[in-house]
């Protein structure tokens, strides 16, 4: 069976227009899961408004010891790379949402003194908004990471074309989110902001081995710094989104601008068209070399 | 008994650090025999927990006072359950504030703020 590509939006900042993006082109393909990796703050969802097929906890291992078998030596201590551990005399302090689940404490325990109990640190919530399947996680406010919840949330991709909502950044988080991608589609900006934010996430997307492409968003006449980038690099720009007041109103009311307007509908599905095209000749061009 | 004082530098004259678990040396001088030491703080350059690693060292160092400006709510909860005290830094030198805290003349710390932790 022929599987789709899984596609990643992600971008340097906050407020590019990753989820405008995927959220629209998700709309406007034929089957489409949409997966918000947003860990901190998904906002897919207010958009799709999905009908909720089932909601799971997600949990990680966090350590808890033994009093009676531990002697105090440090050896978990000196150990946590995170510093999550702390001791005074024989007692052992253990801060939860600072220990990244590595399990190294339990092993340097020369008294097997610690094991691991599940903390729970998020949800994950799987729903559907006509064509598209939706797939979302929220992390706990005040947890160390996310990158269990994605790792979780990208499990749910199916045969068809995912669209993955990544988080904004370059952080450990949009590296977990972008793992599985095929194709990274990088928002910008036409500023200079902008373009120091694509800056980023290019070298992100360099470093993994990514094939990638632009969508420059919010274009007006005269210079945009982040298209010069882009000439200057050599990145293929896959297409424009132009600053457009209605498109801003139609997102701002939390409605999906491609179902709203068949005006939208066509600057996405076109969008998409070159998108995929771009990702048959990477596939072809990896092919041939 | 072990007071412990963040700095800036390796001097008695050198400033109080502004922070706590990111101070790049403590300043430890022991009250029974008037001396003063310092030592690198190895938390300062930790990606995260320094709070709770540089309050581990004054722990493992014996400390029984500290002296400070401010102080995290994970280094609190090392220092605390250690029975160390925390007092409030003037804004004057280590020397100084040795020298008003054996006069009796530094507060108690009693604000205790939530960090400065960052995602990643």
């Amino acid at each position: 069976m022929h599987t789709e590509p899984v596609l990643a939006i992600l971008s340097g900042k906050g407020g590019t227009g990753k989820t405008l993006l995927s959220v629209n082109l998700a709309s406007v393909a034929e089957k489409a899961t949409y997966i918000d990796c947003d860990v901190e703050e998904p906002n897919g969802n207010l958009f799709f408004k999905p009908s909720i097929a089932f909601e799971k906890i997600v949990t990680v291992k966090k350590p808890v010891v033994d009093a009676e078998l531990c002697t105090g030596c440090h050896a978990c201590v000196d150990f946590c790379a995170f510093n999550a551990l702390a001791l005074i005399g024989k007692n052992l302090m253990i801060f939860e949402e600072i220990c990244h689940s590595c399990g190294g404490c339990m092993h340097v325990c020369p008294e097997h003194a610690l094991t691991e109990k599940d903390r729970e640190i998020g949800e994950l919530v799987v729903g559907s908004s006509d064509q598209v399947r939706i797939i979302s996680g929220t992390l706990n406010i005040g947890e160390s990471s996310g990158v269990p919840i994605i790792e979780e949330l990208l499990r749910y991709k199916q045969e068809n074309i995912t669209f993955i909502d990544a988080p904004p950044g370059s952080s450990c988080l949009v590296n977990a989110s972008i793992s599985d991608a095929d194709f990274c589609v990088l928002v910008a900006e036409p500023t200079v902001f902008g373009r120091h934010n694509l800056e980023m996430v290019h070298e992100l997307v360099q470093l993994l081995n990514k094939p990638y492409g632009v969508v420059l968003n919010k274009t007006l006449d005269g210079p945009n710094p982040s298209e010069q980038y882009c000439l200057e690099h050599h990145i293929p720009i896959l297409g424009s989104i132009p600053f457009d007041k209605k498109l801003g109103t139609i997102n701002s009311q939390g409605k999906i601008a491609a179902r709203e307007d068949a005006r939208y509908h066509a600057l996405f599905s076109a969008l998409l068209t070159t998108i995929r095209k771009e990702i048959d000749d990477e596939t072809t061009a990896h092919t041939q070399r | 008994m072990i007071i412990a004082i963040p700095s800036d530098g390796q001097s008695l004259d050198t400033a109080v650090c502004v922070s706590f678990g990111r101070s790049p040396f403590y300043c430890l001088y022991d009250t029974d025999t008037q001396e003063s030491t310092f030592i690198v703080n190895t938390a300062a350059d930790a990606a995260g927990g320094a709070g709770i690693k540089a309050a581990q060292i004054l722990v493992d160092n014996h400390t029984n006072i500290v002296i400070t400006i401010r102080c995290g709510e994970n280094s609190a909860k090392v220092l605390q359950p250690a029975d160390i005290k925390l007092f409030k830094a003037v804004d004057l030198s280590i020397a100084d504030n040795i020298e008003a805290y054996l006069q009796g003349k530094l507060s108690p710390l009693n604000e205790v703020h939530p960090g400065y932790h960052h995602a990643h």
